[in-house]
Order: C-alpha cells, then sequence, then structure tokens
C-alpha cells in the first residue's frame, strides 16, 4: 500500500497514539476543575502549550487550541471582522484559500462587507504589489495561505509582510495548515504576521485538534463562547489526550524538518522527473522555490481525475483529486480554475501529497504504475 | 493516597471500550472521509455506522443528526444561526436563568446586539414554571431553548409541556441535553424537539465531540463554513475516530442501562444524605430529590462554610467535587444557578458544593466524602468552639 493523499490526513503517529491513550486513561479531568483531576490536567494543558510556543519560538499565550483547521480559519476570520467592525469592513484574501477560509469570507460578504479576491499567477501565487493596491483604508484584515492545498504554491508571505509593515492595524493572517513542516518557517513566522491557523491531523496528531497563534496584543472577538476556556477567547471543554499528542506531533516533525523536507523533495522530484515528459500530462506544481515539497499536482489530458484516483487505487496507490474537500462534488479546482487552467484540463487534475515516510521506491513503483496506466487510458481515448 | 472523584458533571473518563475503539481508528482506518478512493469510504461507512447508531438514541434520522466538537459549539451554533437566519421573523428569544455558560455567554452577546433575550426564573427547586413560558412567549419569538436538565443541581425542565405548547408556534425548541442525555429517555419526536445539543466526553466518550441534532426542515447555514463535510452543516474534516468512540460510548446505554444508572445515582443520593445526617453534619440539599431529576448531581449546602474551604479540605483528603460547573470554578463567583434559586444574598450561593456521580462511581467513594466532609465540619466546629470558650 502507497499512502500518496498527506494532504488529506496524515496517519496518526505511533508515539502519539501511546500520548493519546495515556493522557485518556490517566489525566482526563477537566483542566478547569479546581480539584487535584483539574490540576493535573491543567498543568499537563499548560505544558503542550510551553512546548509548542517553544517549538515555534513564540510566547506561551500567543498559542490558542481550537478543534482543527477548519475552526481556526473561521475564527480569525469572523473574529477579526466582529472585533473591527467598527473601523472598517474591508479584507483581502487570495482566489485560492481554502474553504474554510473562503467560506467565511463569503459569509461575511452577506453580511455587508467587502472582500477583495486577489488574482493569482500561472503558479498560483498573488503578487505583493496586487495586496498593496487593494489596501483602503477601512481594510481590517489581510488573510493569505502559506502553501496551496491544491497545487502546492508557496504564496510570498514576506512581501505582503513587508506590505503591511506601516499599517499595523491591519490584521495579517497566514493559513498555515500545508505549510508548517515544510522548511518555510521564516516565511510564516515573520515579524508582521498577526494570526497563523495549524491543524493537527495534517502532520500526524489526531483529528479534531488544532491551534492558532495569535500574536499578543492582537485582538480577536471569540467564535465559540461559553465557560471561558483559553483565555476567555475559546470556550468548550480542552482535548487534553488530542493537545498532548498534537504536541508531540508537533515536536516530531520540526526535529526533523530538514531531513523531511529534503525526502519528500526528492520523493516528489522522482515522480515529477518522470511523468512530466509524457506528451498529455500537464504540471501544475513546478520544481522551483516557489512551490512546497510535499505536492505534486498535474493532468492526464481527457481522463477524469476521479477515473485516474481509482485506476491507481486499484494498484493499492492512494491519491486524489485536487482537495479531498472539493473531491466529491466532482468540480473543477477552484485553486486551477484561479489559474486559468482550462476547465476541460482542471478536471483531469490529481494531486499527490507526500509525508517524510514515503520512500524513493514508492516513488518508482507509483512510475511504473502511471506508465500502464497512461497506455491503457492512451488505448481507451484513441 | 487514591483519589476520589465525584465530579462526573464535570467530565468523565473514557471507557475502555472507547478508548479501544479509537485507537483501532487512528491505527487502521485514518482516511478522510471526503477522499473518494477506498481509505474515504471505510471511513464513510464507520461515520455512516456511527450516525445510525446515535440518531437511534434518541429517535431520530440519521440525516437529523450533525457532529460537531462538542455542548459548547453545538449550543453557539443553535444561537447564533437561528438568530441570524430568522432575524426577520422576529427577534425574541426564550431561555431560562439557569442555563450552561454555553448559552448564557451566547444570549447575552446577542442581547447587546439587538436581540431581546428573556431569561424564565426558576423556583426553590431549579426549575421553570409553564405558566411564565406562556407568559414570555410572544408572536415575534422565534426560539426557545431550555436545557433538558440542569448541570448543577439536576433539575429537569418540563421538556414534553413545552415542547407541545410550541407544536404549533414559529419558535424554534431548542434543548441542551449534555447532562441529561445519557440518564434520560429522549425521544425528540415525542417531545417535538426542533434542536438538541450533546456532549460526548460527559458519557465517557472523548472531549471535543458532540452532536446536534437537527429536525428535517430546520434549515440554516453552517456555523462553521468550509468544506462541505456534514452535509454542508459543518465543515472540517470529519473526527471520525472521536465519532466511532462516541457510538461506542452511546452504545452502552440502552435504555435499562439509562434506568439502572438513574436508580442507582437515586440510591447514591439517599445513601450521601442520610451519611451526613446520621454523621451530624448540618447541610441541605439545594434542589430536591424529586424523582425525576437527573439523579447523578447532587448539589448541597454546607452551612456556614464558604465552598472554597470545602473544596481545598476535600482535595487534601483526596477527594473531588466542585462549586457549580468546572467552566466557572477557577472563578469565585457565585453560581448563576444558584443565584437564580435563592438571590444572590442567601449565604447559600456562596457556601454549597456539587457532587455528581457516574459509571464508575461506588459507595466506597461515597463514605470517603462523607467521612471528609465530616472531619472538616468537625474540626471546623471543634476551632470554632475553641474561639468562643477563650
Amino acid at each position: 500500500m502507497i499512502y500518496f493523499d498527506n494532504s488529506a490526513t496524515t496517519k496518526v503517529a505511533p508515539s502519539v497514539l501511546e500520548t493519546y491513550q495515556k493522557v485518556s486513561e490517566q489525566i482526563w479531568g477537566n483542566p478547569s476543575s479546581l480539584h487535584n483531576f483539574g490540576e493535573q490536567a491543567d498543568h499537563l494543558l499548560e505544558q503542550s502549550r510551553q512546548q509548542i510556543a517553544d517549538l515555534l519560538g513564540v510566547n506561551l499565550s500567543e498559542i490558542l487550541f481550537t478543534s482543527g483547521g477548519t475552526e481556526g480559519d473561521n475564527w480569525v476570520v469572523k473574529g477579526t471582522a466582529m472585533e473591527k467592525r467598527a473601523f472598517g469592513r474591508h479584507i483581502i484574501t487570495s482566489s485560492v484559500e481554502h474553504p474554510a477560509v473562503h467560506n467565511s469570507m463569503e459569509q461575511l460578504a452577506q453580511l455587508g462587507y467587502e472582500i477583495t479576491y486577489l488574482p493569482v499567477d500561472e503558479e498560483g501565487r498573488v503578487s505583493a504589489a496586487d495586496v498593496a493596491a487593494a489596501i483602503r483604508p477601512d481594510t481590517i484584515l489581510v488573510s493569505v495561505m502559506a502553501v496551496n492545498n491544491e497545487v502546492g504554491s508557496i504564496q510570498p508571505l514576506l512581501e505582503i509582510a513587508d506590505v503591511l509593515k506601516d499599517k499595523p492595524t491591519i490584521h495579517f493572517h497566514i493559513d498555515a495548515v500545508q505549510g508548517i513542516g515544510k522548511g518555510i518557517p521564516e516565511l510564516i513566522f515573520n515579524d508582521r504576521v498577526d494570526f497563523i491557523t495549524f491543524s493537527g491531523h495534517k502532520f500526524h496528531a489526531p483529528r479534531g485538534i488544532g491551534f492558532i497563534y495569535a500574536r499578543a496584543g492582537k485582538r480577536l472577538a471569540p467564535l465559540m463562547t461559553g465557560g471561558g476556556q483559553e483565555r476567555n477567547l475559546r470556550s468548550g471543554t480542552e482535548n487534553l489526550p488530542a493537545i498532548a499528542g498534537m504536541a508531540r506531533a508537533l515536536r516530531l516533525m520540526l526535529e526533523n524538518e530538514s531531513d523531511n523536507v529534503a525526502n519528500e523533495r526528492a520523493v516528489r522530484q522522482r515522480i515529477l522527473d518522470h511523468v512530466k515528459d509524457f506528451p498529455k500530462v500537464t504540471l501544475f506544481s513546478q520544481p522551483n522555490d516557489h512551490f512546497a515539497p510535499h505536492i505534486l499536482c498535474f493532468a492526464i489530458e481527457g481522463v477524469r481525475g476521479e477515473t485516474i484516483v481509482h485506476a491507481f487505487e486499484d494498484h493499492d496507490i492512494y491519491i486524489s483529486t485536487t482537495s479531498a474537500c472539493s473531491s466529491k462534488k466532482h468540480l473543477a479546482s477552484s485553486t486551477l480554475t484561479a489559474m486559468k487552467v482550462p476547465e476541460q484540463v482542471s478536471t483531469s487534475a490529481v494531486r499527490v501529497s507526500l509525508d517524510e515516510n514515503n520512500t524513493l521506491a514508492e516513488a518508482d513503483t507509483f512510475n511504473d504504475v502511471f506508465d500502464q496506466l497512461y497506455e491503457q487510458f492512451k488505448k481507451i481515448n484513441s | 493516597m487514591d483519589h476520589i472523584y465525584l465530579d462526573n458533571a464535570a467530565t468523565t473518563p473514557m471507557s475502555d471500550e472507547v478508548v479501544a475503539t479509537m485507537m483501532d481508528q487512528m491505527q487502521h482506518d485514518f482516511g478522510n472521509a471526503s477522499s473518494v478512493h477506498a481509505f474515504g469510504r471505510k471511513a464513510r461507512a464507520v461515520l455512516d455506522d456511527s450516525r445510525h447508531v446515535i440518531a437511534n438514541s434518541i429517535h431520530a434520522k440519521d440525516d437529523e443528526i450533525v457532529f460537531t466538537a462538542g455542548g459548547t459549539e453545538s449550543n453557539n451554533t443553535v444561537w447564533m444561526q437561528t438568530a441570524t437566519v430568522r432575524r426577520d421573523l422576529g427577534r425574541r428569544i426564550i431561555t431560562t436563568a439557569i442555563e450552561h455558560e454555553s448559552i448564557m455567554k451566547t444570549a447575552n452577546w446577542l442581547a447587546h446586539n439587538g436581540y431581546d433575550v428573556v431569561y424564565l426564573p426558576v423556583n426553590e427547586e431549579g426549575s421553570i414554571n409553564l405558566d411564565d413560558l406562556k407568559a414570555a412567549l410572544t408572536d415575534d419569538t422565534i426560539l426557545v431553548s431550555i436545557m433538558t436538565g440542569n448541570n448543577e443541581v439536576g433539575s429537569t425542565m418540563p421538556i414534553h409541556e413545552i415542547g407541545e405548547l410550541l407544536q404549533d408556534h414559529q419558535a424554534w425548541f431548542h434543548t441542551d441535553a449534555v447532562q441529561a442525555y445519557g440518564l434520560l429517555d429522549i425521544d425528540v419526536n415525542r417531545d417535538h424537539i426542533d434542536l438538541l445539543s450533546t456532549s460526548a466526553h460527559k458519557i465517557n466518550g472523548p472531549k471535543q465531540m458532540g452532536f446536534l441534532f437537527r429536525r428535517e426542515g430546520i434549515d440554516f447555514p453552517s456555523f462553521m463554513k468550509g468544506g462541505d463535510q456534514e452535509d454542508k452543516r459543518r465543515a472540517g474534516t470529519e473526527n471520525i475516530p472521536a465519532i466511532a468512540g462516541f457510538a461506542t460510548a452511546v452504545t452502552a446505554l440502552t435504555a435499562d442501562e439509562k434506568a439502572h444508572r438513574q436508580a442507582k445515582y437515586a440510591s447514591f443520593k439517599q445513601y450521601v444524605v442520610d451519611g451526613l445526617t446520621k454523621a451530624g453534619v448540618d447541610f441541605e440539599i439545594n434542589g430536591s430529590l424529586r424523582p425525576d431529576n437527573l439523579q447523578h448531581v447532587l448539589n448541597l449546602w454546607i452551612k456556614g462554610v464558604e465552598n472554597d474551604v470545602t473544596l481545598t479540605n476535600l482535595d487534601l483528603a483526596g477527594v473531588a467535587v466542585s462549586a457549580g460547573s468546572a467552566c466557572t470554578a477557577g472563578s469565585l463567583d457565585p453560581s448563576h444557578v444558584l443565584v437564580a434559586m435563592f438571590g444572590k444574598d442567601n449565604p447559600r450561593v456562596m457556601q454549597s458544593i456539587r457532587l455528581s456521580f457516574g459509571r464508575y462511581t461506588t459507595t466506597a467513594d461515597l463514605d470517603s466524602f462523607i467521612n471528609a466532609l465530616t472531619a472538616m465540619t468537625q474540626r471546623l466546629n471543634a476551632s470554632a468552639n475553641e474561639q468562643e470558650a477563650n
């Protein structure tokens, strides 16, 4: 079995599972409780928060736990809109964001906010000059992803940070769900960023857990109100086994980040070098530093993406159409559409997404299967 | 020292079978249910099976169950989305003065943003009067949100009567059943419930997992925007291991098992009351020993002893109880539930503690509690007498 769909979800790491089980069985109290069970749980909660903060080089109080990437994105986008509505109603984002950002923007548009969707180039990247040109006196938020989940392009985050340098009242949010552990920490944790979204299950932590980084002093209205957990900013009994597991998963990933990245890049290159010369193949991810090491998106002209996915599946290789979220809709990829890829090509796109456990041998197997399938598709289409 | 846990309304430990289910899911079936390949389809099957088990538990249809990140999210979703989508039909929302914080805080926010929120009073048993609801109900009421059972005193509300009353009214009927779900027979059709919130970690399931029952035809946009998961009603990659764990926890709660627990916890309550009486502790029950209450919660006024003193003493003796709900426990504000029942000037509001029983509670635990509390009150009385003598 070859699992090449790590951008959809990753398998929980064995040692993370151990942590999860141990905490579930031993430290299951409610961290808000005042008694011993609660104190132990609260202690582990803050220890996990400290560990994550240390790994990322930020302050303890800047890490806030959520139920995942979707909640983090919803919270930063809508929480900014609510917090800053007296100051303005204009928001700038890209046209290739994850639905968690995009659909939050659409909801705000219905409530009277004005959203500027920046165009992208053929690599799926916005330009900082476009950000600068879009800024107005009533702009309250710029929200741009670190790494696109469908094609893997890295946004020019430092250039955008530079544009926003003398605009301190605008919140700058980065959706880093696909960007953590991919060798670009200096782009994500830049001097100007205010909020960053992370999701645990994309880096071998359990489902249903994530966190946001919120720069000290930057205010966000809560999305979830109630018992006042997470410094009164995110209510709901804390999911401690998953939080402790996530802290461990983050450490595992970051302590080997450069090796992981080198491996993923090599595996991706092996596949890319092989498929790029086939006449019916169109590459959307390029082997340059504008792209993350773990995502390769390409199309085989004349074959639907879903057909390609199932054909690989018959050989026990798991890839996806462009994103898990859009794969059920049989729709053209929104990122590819924004990149002005014609629909007859974009509906033929598939995504290979890697993690540190994938190997060159798996890439070779993939390439062999690719050859067979390519021949089959050619026969069917001729 | 063995620690005794009598705070099951705050949270419960996961049962062994729930942990086993979740570990198995995380090790073997880790697909994203939205993926079209075999991993995704397997995950989808687990999701569908779990939904079926859970729908059955409240007599709902499968597609009326939306998985969420827990009780807080379910409650926030109902209030915020109903307020938004129905604002043209009216601005009045009726609730009680003793709801959980996830409703109280959301209600306060809406009250400050143009909504007319009515908080129904409660009597000294901690329940509402149906006539108060009838009096508050206007044509432009859009939501009635009344908890099934209270988390601090265990009182239950006349859910069936409320459901009947609202049957021909435009208002949607929501009930927060987080505390009641593991003990009462809930039937959303019998009781004409439109929306219902639950939480898995109160029934030996995982934290940050719950569901929202949304009756067919009740339509509002997703609170969490993003992918099309949960039939476009809750975005975010499905937390399948936790969902499967939740279903495992629900499977253990058959009608018989729930009735058995209610009876067992009722006898626990009586045991504590008898034990403390025999030991000469000066106390009173906040609420009542009514048989239709949630029997896992027992709230006691320990006369003359501030609750922080009691909590500290019990904790040192290795017994975990709480004052009010866990969420507000960090603050020393009086419980809003006790204030609603007795008024803010009543000494009870700062001198009461909550015990809550669970699957693993034994009478030996109750003995430990009774002994620790008795020892404390005797010590306090002795030192008070000494001071008086001096």
